[in-house]
């Protein structure tokens, strides 16, 4: 049994690391046809992307999607700089057509408070629930409950007998 | 009594937790709500189809209520969608302005048009996203529902069928000859 599950480990491990040798970190999706000649703008344009949602595959920044909408977003992006726009007016004006939902991180404002501080809130009542749990566990075990009167007579009993015996 | 408040308090913070992922996870991830609506419609100049002549400009949509649908003819969803485009089409209610969207092939759009029937009224193509990404568009098809002002009312993301019409696009566009009468009327 225990062979059986060092060979799965084993296996595991094996794999894990033949995952990282075989499948490179995806290098981005930008053509070098699409790059800007000035490596100042590109750098801003690669920053400003890697920031922006894929809006077809969603979970992947337009600067490592292959679709043909992050493809033209990721040009648009690039005539912007180049006419001179700041990072944040890019960034201002694909948000206008498509929302929050574009930026990868979320802003920080009214309704996304939840989003910021919810975790930190639940986190912070899940150790004062701990906290509070174990002290009682340490109160109860350190201070026993004072023996009953039916209790002390018996140890009374008892403790008479033993100076008997 | 407070022994059972504490064993309510976890209940209730899973069962709000089990609420909102369970709204949240049933949700479609791509029916990504448009920021647009109630804004004017942004200013778009698209070139003709080949082999056609009209361009497809904001000014050109203005003036009435209308619907302008975005399309493609490598889109599965659009070949669906488009038999009923072409019964809105006759019914004469509304006209209907396409977004050809992301043709490989000059020559693709035109084709399909011809194949299949023409709905739209006018027809810009749209190789580069540019008025995609103006209209906030992320999948096709997509329509929007713009009022005789030219303000954006309402998104419909997916393809149109009878129900979805009946139940949702028209009462939108009902509404809106309604308010349009009311300021012809002024």
């Amino acid at each position: 049994m225990t062979a059986l599950r060092n060979l799965a480990l084993v296996l595991l491990v094996v794999s894990a690391m033949l995952g990282v040798f075989f499948f490179p970190p995806p290098a981005g999706a930008v053509e070098p046809s699409e790059m800007l000649k000035n490596p100042v703008l590109e750098a801003r344009a690669r920053k400003i992307s890697s920031g922006l949602r894929c809006l077809v595959c969603q979970n992947e920044s337009i600067d490592e999607s292959n679709a043909e909408l992050a493809r033209d977003i990721r040009i648009l992006v690039r005539t912007r700089l180049t006419a001179g726009d700041t990072n944040r007016q890019v960034v201002d004006y694909i948000v206008s057509r498509y929302g929050d939902f574009v930026l990868l991180k979320p802003p920080f404002k009214g309704i996304t408070y939840v989003l910021w501080f919810g975790p930190g809130i639940l986190l912070a009542g899940g150790l004062l629930g701990g906290v509070m749990f174990a002290r009682r566990i340490k109160n109860k075990a350190s201070r026993p409950p004072p023996l009953t009167l039916d209790e002390q007579a018996r140890l009374k009993v008892i403790m008479d007998e033993g100076v008997d015996e | 009594m407070k022994a059972r408040l504490k064993f309510i308090i976890p209940l209730g913070i899973f069962l709000v937790l089990a609420v909102a992922f369970g709204i949240g996870l049933t949700m479609n991830p791509k029916d990504i709500p448009s920021v647009l609506i109630n804004q004017k419609l942004p200013p778009l100049d698209l070139p003709p189809l080949k082999g056609r002549d009209k361009r497809l400009t904001t000014a050109a949509i203005i003036g009435r209520i209308s619907l302008v649908n975005v399309f493609g003819s490598w889109c599965f969803a659009c070949l669906i969608e488009h038999p009923f485009l072409m019964r809105i089409k006759s019914r004469g209610e509304v006209p209907i302005y396409g977004v050809d969207w992301l043709e490989k092939n000059r020559d693709d759009g035109p084709k399909w048009l011809k194949e299949k029937g023409d709905p739209y009224a006018i027809v810009g193509d749209d190789p580069n996203s540019k008025a995609a990404i103006a209209l906030g568009v992320s999948g096709v098809p997509e329509t929007f529902i713009i009022d005789h002002k030219g303000v954006i009312r309402y998104k419909q993301i997916g393809p149109m069928n009878e129900k979805i019409w009946n139940k949702t696009i028209w009462p939108i566009i009902e509404e809106l000859r309604q308010r349009q009468k009311e300021d012809d009327g002024k």
